[in-house]
């Protein structure tokens, strides 16, 4: 079976006029069919340079990456455009890839409808919530048909309650519309209860140090809220705090 | 979802509160209206005794009388008409063509990079001592007088609007990348549609600097305009005339800016949605 993301031996450094920064080193990496993978990583451990290598935003240094797929990129804060209405928000991945046409918008329609925005959609982001206007985010980036979400920290500029909704509601989200998704957090919880498999890079110059596959006894349908009340999530709570403790030292 | 309640649903707090807020406004009113009208009494009732020097500072009546003859053989209308263009064409060509300078500059580093220490020099330097050469250059009617209210407003221009762009918010620039946006998708659909107001301030700041280019440019060549008045005015002792050139001049001045205020209004309002 192929996978949807595979990275290989992957190293990246950064090179300024003063030095150079090893930030990856052998990273290894595989998202798997229908599957949610988390990266858990302290802050400053390459997180972001992993997203932006699967982006291409830049290049790695040595090492292979395969992405089988479409990538759509969901970042920190909504980055809604202010002077747009929500319809003209969502819009824009299509406007600049040149691909808004009826079937597109009939789309948008549906994404709207069925997460609750379609009332304000010529409405201005200030008018919205944090929560809503992440999922008006989330719309913008499935509107243009990706195959793979790649998560940068999408809850980490909201406050705790709108957080657990909003994770939630882009768990549902992702499930119905059936994405693979790779999210980079450093909120232990928020990995668990969202991912299938959660990943921890080391300090820099990060490598992959161990991956959880993360199995929780649940009935019935999970969802982030309900993953979080299962007897193991404790456990794995613990294992993954130890592992990033060990890290720190 | 209405942010305006009714009358009935007023609590008697938020209607004095509204009541406070109103007094102060007409306070604010009062004093402003106060203070003018007992200036230009004050300076009549002086001139009128001999108080002051009539022949050095003019009498309101004076000013006003003058103000009327220029009016009835409509030559008022005339040298206003010109000066108005001339700031006209000179804010706008200057914001125009500095903004392009700064969309090169922002397009290309290594073009920041190089034209750097020039602009800073151009930044630096007084405009105005420039005027001469450029009246010569591009001849002593409107267009040198045009040519100077461009110079001066087109460097801070360039130098605002470059600084303005290149701060945009650098993550909704990798947000646009992510969707594969090219750089001028990125100048269309982020850069400028986010600094509209910032380009109306530079405006605004534009129309003070050409009405000083009009003036000086006037000054030195031209036979009609405000500042022809006021030069002529000051050559020939006539303080009233110079005065009236500069009411005349405060008012055009003030329109105009007005104008871009309400053009702001507007831009502002457009962005709020009722449901």
């Amino acid at each position: 079976m192929t996978h949807i993301i595979e990275m290989k031996n992957v190293y990246k450094s950064f090179y300024t006029e003063s030095s150079e920064i090893l930030v990856l080193k052998d990273l290894n990496l595989t998202l798997k069919k229908g599957k949610i993978l988390a990266i858990l990583g302290p802050s400053g451990s390459g997180k972001s340079t992993i997203l932006n290598l699967l982006t291409s935003l830049i290049q790695p240094t040595s090492g292979e990456i395969m992405i089988n797929g479409k990538i759509g990129y969901m970042f920190q804060r909504d980055h809604l455009l202010e002077w747009r209405n929500i319809m003209d928000n969502i819009t824009i991945g299509l406007e600049i890839q040149k691909k808004l046409d009826k079937e597109s918008l009939k789309k948008i329609e549906r994404l709207l409808k069925t997460y609750d925005l379609w009332e304000f959609r010529n409405g201005f982001p200030k008018e919205l919530s944090g929560g809503m206007r992440q999922r008006v985010a989330l719309i913008r980036t499935l509107a243009t048909n990706p195959d793979i979400l790649l998560l940068d920290e999408p809850f980490s500029a909201l406050d705790y309650q709108t957080r657990l909704l909003v994770s939630e509601d882009i768990y549902k989200i992702i499930k119905n519309e059936h994405k693979e998704a790779i999210l980079v957090t450093h909120d232990i919880a928020e990995a668990i209860s969202m991912a299938d498999e959660v990943a921890v890079l080391s300090m820099r110059p990060a490598a992959i140090k161990n991956i959880y596959e993360i199995k929780l006894t649940i009935e019935g349908e999970k969802t982030p809220l309900i993953a979080r009340k299962s007897p193991e999530f404790k456990d794995y709570f613990d294992d993954l705090w130890k592992e990033l403790d060990i890290n720190d030292k | 979802m209405t942010n305006k309640q009714k009358d009935t649903e007023k609590s008697e707090g938020y209607k004095h509160f509204l009541k406070e807020k109103q007094k102060k406004k007409y306070s604010i009113l009062f004093w402003q209206v106060f203070l003018s009208v007992g200036f230009i009494l004050l300076w009549e009732v002086m001139a009128a005794y001999e108080l002051v020097n009539t022949f050095l500072v003019s009498s309101p009546s004076q000013i006003f009388k003058l103000f009327i003859t220029y009016i009835a053989d409509g030559s008022l209308f005339k040298h206003v008409a010109i000066s108005v263009w001339e700031t006209i064409l000179g804010f706008s060509l200057g914001t125009i063509l500095g903004i392009m300078v700064a969309i090169i500059l922002w397009w290309s580093d290594t073009v920041a990079k190089v034209l750097d220490p020039i602009l800073v020099v151009l930044n630096a330097l007084p405009k105005t001592a420039l005027a001469p050469i450029l009246i010569v250059w591009a001849g002593a009617g409107i267009q040198g007088i045009v040519v100077t209210a461009i110079t001066i407003s087109i460097v801070t221009t360039i130098l605002s609007a470059y600084n303005y762009f290149i701060h945009v918010d650098e993550e909704k620039v990798k947000m646009l990348q992510s969707f594969g946006a090219s750089k001028a998708q990125i100048l269309t659909k982020l850069v400028l549609p986010s600094n509209v107001a910032n380009i109306i301030n530079i405006i605004k700041i534009n129309i003070g600097l050409s009405w000083v280019g009009v003036i000086v440019g006037e000054f030195l060549v031209s036979r009609y305009g405000i500042g022809y008045l006021i030069v002529y005015g000051g050559q020939v002792f006539r303080l009233d005339l110079v005065m009236m050139g500069v009411a005349v001049l405060a008012v055009c001045a003030f329109l105009m800016y007005t104008a871009v205020n309400g053009i702001e209004k507007i831009y502002r309002a457009k962005r709020v949605t009722k449901y």
